[in-house]
């Protein structure tokens, strides 16, 4: 029940790829809900779910560091925690405090692509949190102070120690990314940012970016759970109906991204055992490939019988870790393979065998047993996201961002019914055998033999 | 780029988006001046617990919940470290981790690929008090999975082929514990607070040199004595009912032999409490230390469980528990500070830590002291007390939403054998605690004097701001906790 970390969601763009809901066999999948939008452009979507006494409001706003500009990286972290420092009629510290004391909790989260916020409580409570959650779209800014800037920036400093410089291999990530984006792409930097960068944040950037940003016409609410909708109707309109509409936003389009050519890097760190990574550009979230490459990864990396664990941990005993992930985000997507050696081998070893593995899934592709056995997990990862109504009601907030459909829980998992084993034999092809990569190695401190080397390179 | 148009809702959706609201009713300010008032919080309903024991002797617990097609099976064992000999720490949690290494006709990667095919999650685990096998499963593969658990359960194959396999695959993460400040304050802390010769001061994964004397005759024998029906309960939790739990489970685990149930595990003392030290665990060029401070806490059958709930809240374990408020939003010195009585079947540990930046951390530490102190100086005042009360009594049902929500919870009632309609009172429990309470149990169980202050850190950076703090002696230990000459 404890709650100490406001995340920012982790390794950049590899963000919405892991768990989804979803039904079994001949059931069809279906979250009911209803849908209006305020006059200020506010979209609502409320979703009745009588189980258990719960509600949870999923605040979701379009922007996340993707939208950030160089020189101020991390910023839209950074913006998400001062939305918990109090707004113009909730003093400080109370926005927690009142929600505690009815029996609630709360978070935020920022990734590439936007940054959202809940509440999740007994059903009672949900005047509240509507009450905390309008007040901060409608009057935040003339409540930040530059001391509640310097507050959370040092929190956010800590955040970054703490998950990124204070853990092995914790510094990979922006490693990687500032190789595969070019400078001006929103993607080059993690969502974290950099200490420079945060350090450099002002009053006026706050200001600027919350009238650009947090603003109705920016934002879908979800409420979810022990709710009726004609009373959650009300209350929206009662809260939220009186904040201005704010400026159309405008999104400045992304570089291309393209690897000309394979990018090798190492780095040192303090670490026992080296570790590499291998990252390739793929397609964006919901693109006709999308699922195919989640598909791929499971293939490779999902559970003991996979692919690479069986040949590189199980069988040669020569990793003691190896994973792949998919993950498709608004203006890009990424593949990533990663392999930790054991002692007594190098980068070289793993990467002969990663190469191998890649050639052989795309010139024969999965069997047919590799396939359902995705499948089945994918329906299963599916159902367990609605037994929350939290759950559910961030993935409603998702789809709509993402496709425009909040219920699009039975299409997704069609997306993944459909994939054939030659799609994923032609992905793999296409998006790995085929095209650059990023390869870094993370190596312990004066190691440097260990890392990977260009096959036929210097 | 906007995001994409609608692609088509529910009918009922698309005439709600057609029916504007009206510009009058937004018109209506609200009042901010004041937080809303609220109704009545609802009340706590819970599914009940149905129990039955099959024919060999294992308990089974059933709890129906029908929202969602999943089941949730645990089998809970007494087969956890603190049966241990003192010689092999981590057979237990070895042991556990080989029961799906092989069993039945299925290899290691076989039992993986079938609960995978399956879409279940299979595991097996040990802490210090228990084992246990669960089980999450879509409804419809039930019985297969079933099948693969009791094979898992009652004939684990433990190739030496297997063993080998898993215990260097071991020796490679104890080597890797050494990148990780957190895993090692977690080997130092409990080390020093509770000694070698108790079993929660000992490693739970094991030591460098006990992995290597893992072999299949030392994992065979911790099974056979301590794998059998009377020293186990199973709980099955969701979209199922107690008959069909039974016939299921009747038929797949009627082979367990019944066996000589083990006798339970002795009592054990941990070491003798000396004066508060610091115990400095050197991590050169860290960019943070971790603090963890504390003592011998007290065993989940405390008499004080619940005014110990209120007293951890307000201390540090809720997002403006006193800890948090003061490191995090107060100075910014942590992303996160927090506070556990961890309550196990002996008395467990109680600690209070962070992760603070380097450069804080005698700065951070005063806090902590400061707080710790005050906690117990000063009557909590009364909106704090309601704050923290109502925060774990009215959180309450969130945590029986889901099928494994609800199986850790009832699962905790068998582990600890406490009545099956102890939640029915927890609630009234709470509500109960006065300020008082909370200061008795404060001046109780935080031992001040006697502190274990472990901090994992940049020695170079931070030693001589803890000797200046002037609060006690330090001793320089390695991550097993043991002192550096």
């Amino acid at each position: 029940m404890v709650r100490h970390v406001r995340t920012a969601v982790g390794s950049a763009v590899l963000l919405m790829a892991c768990a989804w809901p979803a039904q079994v066999a001949a059931q069809s999948l279906r979250v009911p809900y209803i849908t209006f939008t305020l006059p200020n452009g506010l979209k609502v979507i409320v979703h009745e779910d009588h189980s258990v006494p719960v509600v949870t409001v999923n605040t979701w706003y379009h922007v996340g560091s993707g939208d950030e500009l160089p020189g101020r990286t991390g910023f839209a972290h950074l913006f998400e925690h001062l939305m918990f420092m109090g707004s113009q009629h909730v003093p400080t510290g109370q926005f927690d405090q009142l929600l505690e004391a009815v029996g609630a909790d709360n978070n935020g989260s920022t990734t590439v692509d936007r940054t959202n916020y809940y509440e999740s409580g007994p059903a009672n409570a949900l005047p509240l949190m509507l009450y905390l959650d309008s007040d901060r779209m409608g009057f935040l800014v003339p409540e930040i102070t530059p001391e509640k800037v310097d507050l959370q920036r040092g929190v956010v400093q800590n955040e970054r120690r703490q998950s990124y410089e204070n853990q092995p291999y914790g510094l990979a990530d922006e490693n990687i990314l500032k190789r595969l984006y070019p400078a001006a792409h929103p993607y080059s930097w993690p969502v974290i940012g950099s200490m420079a960068d945060l350090s450099a944040a002002t009053i006026e950037d706050v200001r600027q970016f919350s009238r650009t940003w947090y603003t109705p016409t920016n934002a879908t609410m979800v409420i979810a759970g022990d709710v009726n909708p004609t009373d959650v109707r009300r209350q929206m309109t009662r809260w939220f109906g009186g904040i201005a509409r704010g400026p159309a936003v405008t999104r400045r389009p992304a570089p291309p991204v393209n690897l000309e050519t394979d990018i090798y890097a190492t780095l040192e760190d303090r670490v026992q055992l080296p570790r590499v990574y291998n990252t390739w550009h793929t397609v964006k979230a919901f693109a006709p490939d999308d699922a195919v490459l989640n598909v791929l990864a499971d293939v490779l990396s999902s559970g003991k019988s996979s692919r690479l664990y069986r040949r590189l941990v199980y069988e040669m005993q020569i990793a003691s870790q190896v994973s792949a992930d998919a993950g498709g985000a608004r203006l890009d997507g990424s593949f990533e393979i990663s392999a930790t050696a054991r002692p007594g081998h190098d980068l070289n070893e793993l990467q002969l065998v990663l190469g191998e593995e890649i050639r052989r899934v795309a010139e024969a592709g999965p069997t047919t047993r590799e396939m359902e056995r995705v499948l089945n997990q994918t329906e299963a990862q599916f159902l367990g996201q609605m037994e929350r109504v939290g759950g559910k009601a961030n993935q409603l907030a998702y789809y709509d961002y993402f496709v425009g459909t909040p219920d699009y829980f039975q299409a997704d998992l069609d997306r993944y019914r459909r994939v054939t084993a030659a799609d994923v034999q032609r992905v793999a092809r296409e998006y790995l055998l085929r095209a650059h990569r990023v390869v870094l190695s993370v190596v312990p401190q004066g190691r440097l033999q260990l890392a990977a080397t260009q096959p036929g390179g210097n | 780029m906007n995001r994409p148009l609608r692609a088509g809702a529910c009918p009922a959706a698309a005439f709600l988006l057609l029916a504007a609201v009206p510009a009058a009713l937004a018109a209506q300010a609200p009042d901010r001046t004041r937080p809303p008032a609220l109704g009545p919080a609802p009340a706590l309903r819970l599914p009940s617990v149905q129990t039955a024991t099959l024919p060999h002797g294992l308990q089974l617990a059933v709890v129906e919940m029908h929202k969602v097609p999943v089941v949730d099976v645990t089998l809970m064992l007494d087969a956890g470290a603190v049966a241990d000999p003192a010689d092999l720490p981590g057979l237990a949690t070895f042991t556990a981790n080989m029961l799906d290494e092989g069993a039945g006709r299925r290899s290691a990667l076989e039992i993986a690929e079938e609960a995978d095919f399956l879409g279940a999650r299979l595991s097996t685990s040990a802490s210090y008090d228990g084992a246990a096998i669960a089980l999450h499963v879509p409804k419809r593969q039930l019985g297969p999975a079933l099948d693969l658990m009791a094979d898992v359960l009652v004939r684990p194959a433990f190739a030496d082929s297997e063993i080998t396999r898993q215990r260097d695959l071991r020796r490679t993460q104890i080597l890797q514990q050494r990148d990780q400040p957190v895993a090692m304050a977690g080997l130092a802390f409990p080390s020093i607070v509770f000694g070698a010769q108790h079993p929660y001061g000992r490693a739970i994964g094991g030591t460098e040199a006990s992995t290597a004397l893992l072999t299949r005759d030392r994992v065979s024998q911790f099974y056979q004595t301590h794998y059998r029906p009377g020293n186990a309960k199973l709980l099955v939790v969701g979209d199922i009912t107690l008959a069909e739990a039974q016939q299921l489970v009747a038929e797949r685990f009627g082979a367990w032999e019944r066996g000589t149930t083990p006798p339970a595990a002795p009592a054990a003392t941990a070491a003798a409490p000396t004066a508060r030290t610091f115990y400095l665990v050197d991590k050169p060029g860290a960019a943070q230390s971790v603090i963890r401070i504390g003592n011998v806490g007290v065993p989940r059958s405390t008499a004080d469980y619940f005014p110990l709930q209120v007293l951890n809240t307000i201390l540090g374990g809720s997002f403006t528990s006193r800890l948090n408020q003061n490191l995090r939003e107060t100075h910014g010195y942590t992303y996160g500070a927090n506070s556990q009585f961890a309550m196990r079947r002996m008395a467990g540990p109680f600690q209070a830590g962070a992760a603070v930046q380097s450069a804080k951390t005698d700065s951070s530490l005063i806090e902590f002291l400061r707080e710790l102190r005050r906690v117990r100086d000063e009557v909590v005042p009364q909106a704090e007390l309601d704050k923290a009360k109502a925060y774990i009594a009215l959180g309450l049902p969130g945590d029986f939403e889901t099928t494994s929500g609800s199986a850790s919870q009832f699962r905790a009632l068998l582990d600890f054998g406490l009545p099956l309609d102890y939640y029915n009172s927890y609630v009234a429990r709470i509500n109960a605690i006065t300020a008082a309470d909370v200061q008795r149990v404060a001046r109780q169980y935080l031992d001040l004097d006697h502190f274990v202050i472990v901090v994992v850190g940049d020695r170079s950076q931070i030693e001589a701001g803890i000797r200046a703090l002037n609060e006690g002696p330090i001793s320089i230990r390695d991550l097993w906790g043991q002192e550096i000459r």
